[in-house]
């Protein structure tokens, strides 16, 4: 799944090269429109993250930055979520127009996107368990399974030092949590996640030197958006020489001598790590009743996240019941070229991953000029795909209404698209209807695959949830609960209409 | 008299095997006409061409004025020519097949419904009409899992009845039938016949044959053997193939 994810993002981002030249974006003027940045709030605390006070709220080092940013430049900014693997891909198709989510300016990186200057330079941070030998730097390492996060520098960082077994991971307190449990060795992963997610852990420590060095840039689309690119530069630079960009870095207590380097800035800490003490406080284990007033703060938020779901299913399946019927047509009674269509669309389709179909038409179809809302390729995405599973079912339905019923609608002299609609169909609906209201259930589930293409549904406010406070357990039965209560009522209307339709398949009087 | 059907050489094969090699006969309105011959002489077939449910390979058929005729190596009749042609004739097959989904009123109204876009109240009494006719008013709202055969075959023709066909074909409309269910079945037939209706059935009930039927065609191997009168053909059958088919019934 990942090396999907890498794959496809190395061809999304040499597909927008190619697209750009046809549809220049229109370059944003001084004090001109919103800007609208990309990132991911799942967990990435202190970056881009839901707030552990208000989870309806995004905040984070990077959410401070761009708002001081459209201070400094009069301009509006505006939060966007994506999946973090779809980040650059996303900035090509137009979803936004930067992206800051702690994007390494590497040279992989430069190739797909073109960068600021560093907004913020850091380091590797190697983490232990309480009480293990200290471990000076990488050497020590050596023959150690280490955890770090997923296509990161610190990944590569580690992976060509050699000889280090390296587990990657996609959520940074998954790595935590796996070492606490001793299924890994030691963590390195970019200084403010330890600050975050191992320094408050009494179970944890910091260890070692810095490891390499680390510059976050802000990414604009490749040679698409100089004009924005220059106004960027201009605001770091403006908020670095008016001692803003410390007031932040010090609000989230992650200055680095780095930082000191770079901006000549040798000071004593300026403010106090009001932010930092926040989340510490706000995450930190509590009494049940404070856990209670906890998840019933994300309800609202649970609410929003599973009307999405829904709008979502219910449109793709409606796509998928309407395409899936017209295929079964054609393979039973379409001829041989609609039939051999049909088989070929159906082969394909379910041969394939969802998931790659997801991102194909996302972030691929722009390369031949098709440009879609992320709503409607998720809806799209998903209803082309479950079309292919219905198509089998109804064509299976349709098979199974034996042959004399047809032949005697033609005696009647019905046409075939008359008795299709009035002897075969109806007879096929109440065999298929099973299997569909099974599919239906699956799709709900499934939906939650549009999350790589930036829409906030069911799953993906679970994972910002529970990563935001590290409780996958309450959390998750929550959500839970909510897709059992999603798919229930269908479950119900299916049986209902199954009763509707069945009549005259059960015997209720004796022979006269 | 101008007969109501007349089929003028038909043949008609399946792949590499004739089916009917040149079959000729015509008939009169209001006959009852039966059909006979051992498995496989072609009559089912010969039946199912009758409404264009099967596509003829030479030959006419020509049923109240509709003609239907294919040369030999002409391109095959268009559907719409078979579609004209059903309109005057109803067909009833050997498994009842009334359609399961719907009561069997609904059965009855459906097609005129659907084809002719008769409006549903007219539909309604007409179906009522014929369902009194084949003496199946009271189950007009069961669905056909709840009817015995001999009432679904009834229904059937009732169904058949409902498009107002002056050609009635009947393939083998009894031989699903329990024993004790036929008659039902063969007095709804007998009744039509009364009224006049133009009637073809194929059949192995020799006894309703010899009693109902105006006349016999005995078909053996793809062609009419010998075309009689009822009596004639079971008491001094013209050809000795008709003598030994009959021999086993008689």
């Amino acid at each position: 799944m990942r090396l999907v994810f890498a794959a496809l993002l190395t061809l999304c981002s040499l597909t927008s090269a190619i697209a750009q030249t046809q549809a220049p974006a229109a370059a944003p003027t001084f004090g001109g429109p919103t800007i609208r940045y990309g990132g991911d709030a799942t967990s990435g605390a202190p970056y881009t993250f839901k707030d552990p006070a208000d989870p309806n709220i995004v905040v984070g080092f990077e959410s401070d930055i761009m708002t001081q940013i459209g201070k400094e430049l009069g301009r509006a900014v505006e939060f966007v979520q994506n999946d973090w693997s779809n980040l650059i891909p996303g900035l090509n198709a137009g979803l936004y127009d930067a992206v800051i989510n702690g994007l390494e300016i590497t040279p992989e990186h430069q190739a797909a996107a073109d960068f600021t200057i560093p907004y913020y330079v850091t380091y590797g941070q190697i983490v232990i368990r309480k009480g293990d030998p200290e471990v000076a730097g990488l050497e020590q390492l050596r023959g150690k399974s280490v955890g770090t996060l997923k296509s990161s520098q610190m990944e590569r960082v580690l992976r060509n030092f050699g000889g280090i077994d390296v587990r990657s991971y996609e959520e940074e307190i998954d790595a935590y949590s796996d070492l606490k449990l001793k299924r890994i060795d030691a963590t390195v992963m970019d200084f403010p996640i330890a600050v975050y997610y191992a320094q408050p852990d009494d179970a944890l420590q910091f260890t070692g030197t810095p490891v390499g060095r680390i510059e976050y840039g802000i990414a604009v689309k490749k040679g698409g958006n100089p004009k924005l690119l220059a106004e960027l530069n201009s605001g770091i630079s403006q908020m670095i020489q008016d001692g803003e960009m410390r007031k932040i870095l010090d609000k989230w207590a992650i200055w680095t001598p780095m930082m000191a380097q770079v901006t000549g800035d040798t000071r004593p800490m300026q403010v106090q790590p009001t932010a930092y003490t926040n989340f510490v406080e706000e995450t930190q284990p509590r009494g049940w009743k404070a856990q209670i007033e906890r998840y019933i703060r994300f309800l609202p938020q649970l609410f929003w996240a599973a009307v999405m779901t829904m709008e979502i299913s219910i449109l793709a399946m409606i796509l998928a019941v309407a395409l899936g019927a017209t295929l079964a047509l054609c393979r039973v009674y379409g001829g041989t070229v609609l039939d051999r269509f049909a088989q070929v669309y159906i082969e394909v389709v379910r041969g394939t991953p969802l998931l790659i179909q997801v991102l194909f038409i996302y972030y691929g179809l722009p390369k031949i000029g098709i440009q879609l809302d992320p709503f409607v390729a998720g809806v799209l995405a998903l209803g082309l795909n479950y079309a292919a599973y219905e198509a089998e079912n109804y064509r299976a339905g349709l098979l199974a209404i034996p042959r004399h019923q047809m032949e005697t609608a033609i005696a009647l002299n019905m046409t075939e698209r008359q008795a299709l609609r009035n002897v075969i169909i109806p007879q096929a609906a109440r065999i298929v209807l099973p299997p569909t209201t099974n599919d239906f259930i699956s799709l709900i589930k499934d939906s939650s695959l549009v999350s790589v293409i930036s829409l906030v549904e069911l799953t993906k406010t679970y994972e910002q949830i529970s990563t935001t406070y590290y409780d996958y357990f309450g959390t998750g039965l929550l959500v839970a609960a909510v897709y059992l209560l999603l798919g229930l009522p269908f479950v119900r209307l299916a049986r209902w209409a199954e009763k509707h339709v069945s009549r005259g398949t059960v015997r209720t009087t004796g022979r006269k | 008299m101008q007969p109501i059907l007349r089929v003028e050489n038909v043949h008609k094969s399946f792949d590499t095997t004739q089916i009917l090699k040149g079959v000729s006969f015509q008939i009169e309105e209001g006959d009852l006409v039966s059909i006979i011959g051992p498995s496989g002489c072609g009559k089912s077939t010969l039946l199912r061409c009758l409404n264009g449910l099967e596509t003829i390979d030479s030959g006419a058929i020509e049923a109240c004025g509709v003609r239907m005729e294919r040369k030999v190596g002409a391109p095959e009749i268009p559907g719409e020519v078979s579609h004209r042609l059903r309109r005057n004739v109803g067909m009833v097959f050997q498994q009842y097949q009334l359609f399961p989904h719907k009561t069997l009123i609904q059965n009855v109204m459906m097609a005129p419904m659907v084809v002719k876009g008769v409006k549903e109240a007219e539909a309604l009494a007409n179906a009522e009409r014929l369902l009194r006719k084949v003496g199946l008013y009271e189950q007009r709202d069961r669905f056909p899992i709840n009817l015995s055969g001999g009432q679904q075959q009834r229904g059937a023709i009732a169904r058949a009845l409902a498009m107002a066909p002056r050609i009635m074909l009947y393939d083998e409309p009894t031989s699903a039938l329990d024993p004790g269910l036929v008659d039902e079945v063969l007095d709804v037939m007998k009744e039509l016949d009364n009224e006049g209706m133009t009637q073809i059935c194929v059949t192995h009930e020799m006894r309703f044959a010899r009693d109902a039927s105006d006349y016999i065609i005995f078909m053996e191997k793809g062609d009419i053997v010998e075309i009689s009168d009822e009596d004639e053909m079971f008491t001094n059958p013209k050809d000795p193939r008709t003598r030994q088919f009959l021999r086993r019934f008689v």
